[in-house]
């Protein structure tokens, strides 16, 4: 068997099931930060669509600055912060003592804010075009808020929301391995663990990135699939 | 809030904007030649070229760019041959592999968004031109690239955004540039919010100064929107370069 082969069997002696397992927490972290970045985005999509100068500017900041600053900083600034804040709350309350945070817990959280910023723009964009006469006339046959809210503009924003919705989420997937130099152990720090004892590298990087190339492609897949079923019955131009 | 510590932390995050700029600017030029031939590649008929160009492109932006950065940095070093060869002195660098992961990265993300402003030239033009007798090198500095690039600008913007705030991967592999030195002042003062503070601010500066600049470039190389602008809307010219820019 070649070497590579045996670094990653599956069992004590590999580190197969290891890197399978590092995988699975990266989706679990991508999928918890993309549904609160879905969550997050459309609140701030509802900001920045506000009739109230304020609420549009609050909106207006915070996709500005977490969309111009680095997201390695981002994450670095709440795993940090964060702490530090829960650790100054705790004061108050008598706690002196150290308190770190649970690395999914704020992973999520940072790579949440992130997403969320890119969800508020994709979500924005789609509110804005469904057409203001379908508002207008479900507004004309009755409809109350709520009724044209579910009837009108959720099925469609849904569906244009969702091929930018696709990229969110790629960017969502690659940006977990940014959690690993905070101490996740995703992918990467699974593959930076493995390479520190075994001093193989190049083995354990390159499977970490088939490992993600894995998760894009299915997700690609997956996307393309959602888009043709939110689409059916739509006649393509 | 440690003001003081903010004011501290100014100049030495500065010192790290050098840095940050050599690692965006270099990549991002050495990029764009990469992605103008993959581009090309991928719009060759010759299967085995386009299949070759839209692996590359697949893989580079199907994988995180950690990922990329370390595969080059920690990763090219586990070969004998790679460590003997000339190679070795240029990938034992923290500079270089940085340089290379972003060129790479930049290059496949660059090469689709030439390819979607090649493609946008009318096919009218194209036959034209040979009707003409232009030969294919000709026709593509006079007619499709240069229309291909304004299609493609404000994607570019984004892209060069991309890159500037992706250069902070480079403090991974031990390079100081801005994020690195905030992580270092860090580790020694432990005030994570006045330094990173400071960092986003020199970041977001970039940023705003990036998007001016390639709005004001849009505005330049579109003289026919500019006009048609005027003329529909009868504003004056500074409203008509914020409409004319996408880019936020």
């Amino acid at each position: 068997m070649p070497d590579w082969m045996l670094l990653l069997q599956w069992g004590d002696d590999g580190w197969g099931d290891e890197m399978v397992r590092g995988m699975l927490m990266t989706l679990a972290v991508a999928c918890a930060a993309f549904l609160l970045g879905i969550v997050i985005g459309m609140f701030g999509a509802a900001l920045k669509l506000s009739r109230y100068l304020v609420l549009r500017f609050v909106g207006e900041a915070y996709t500005t600055l977490i969309r111009g600053v680095p997201d390695l900083l981002i994450i670095y600034l709440l795993f940090f912060g964060g702490s530090m804040a829960v650790m100054t709350v705790a004061k108050v309350f008598g706690y002196d003592e150290y308190i770190e945070l649970d690395a999914f817990a704020i992973g999520t959280i940072a790579l949440g804010t992130i997403s969320g910023a890119y969800a508020t723009e994709v979500i924005r964009g789609a509110v804005l075009s469904v057409p203001k006469g379908q508002i207008e006339a479900a507004k004309a046959c009755g409809m109350s808020r709520f009724l044209l809210f579910r009837r009108i503009m959720i099925p469609q924003v849904a569906r244009f929301a969702l091929p930018g919705l696709g990229n969110v989420w790629q960017l969502t997937l690659k940006d977990t391995s940014l959690i690993s130099v905070v101490g996740l152990v995703e992918i990467m720090r699974q593959a930076s663990v493995a390479s520190g004892s075994t001093q193989k590298p190049f083995t354990f990087y390159l499977t970490a990135g088939v490992l993600y190339l894995v998760l894009t492609a299915f997700s690609n897949k997956g996307f393309g699939l959602a888009e043709l079923w939110a689409n059916r019955g739509v006649r393509r131009a | 809030m440690d003001l003081d510590l903010m004011a501290e932390a100014l100049p030495k995050i500065l010192d790290g904007l050098p840095v940050t700029m050599g690692l965006a600017a270099t990549s991002l030029f050495a990029g764009f030649f990469l992605a103008v031939g993959i581009a090309l590649m991928r719009l060759s008929s010759f299967r085995p070229v386009s299949a070759f160009a839209y692996g590359f492109v697949y893989v580079f932006r199907g994988t995180p760019l950690l990922v990329q950065i370390f595969l080059i940095y920690y990763g090219t070093g586990q070969f004998e041959v790679v460590r003997e060869s000339f190679l070795w002195p240029v990938l034992r660098e923290a500079w270089w592999c940085a340089i290379l992961a972003l060129t790479l990265n930049t290059g496949a993300y660059t090469s689709e968004i030439i390819r979607g402003g090649i493609l946008s030239v009318p096919f009218g033009q194209v036959e034209a031109a040979k009707a003409c007798g232009m030969n294919a090198l000709m026709r593509f500095r006079r007619i499709v690239f240069p229309q291909a690039i304004r299609q493609a600008l404000p994607a570019y913007g984004n892209e060069i955004i991309l890159m500037i705030k992706s250069t902070s991967l480079a403090s991974t592999i031990t390079l100081l540039e801005m994020t690195g030195i905030a992580r270092k002042m860090i580790s020694q003062t432990y005030k994570p919010l006045e330094i990173f503070l400071v960092a986003a601010v020199f970041y977001l500066t970039l940023v705003f100064i990036v998007t001016r600049l390639v709005a004001f470039i849009e505005h330049r190389l579109n003289p026919d929107r500019r006009e048609a602008a005027r003329n529909v809307k009868g504003k004056d010219m500074t409203t008509v370069a914020a409409l004319g820019s996408d880019v936020r």
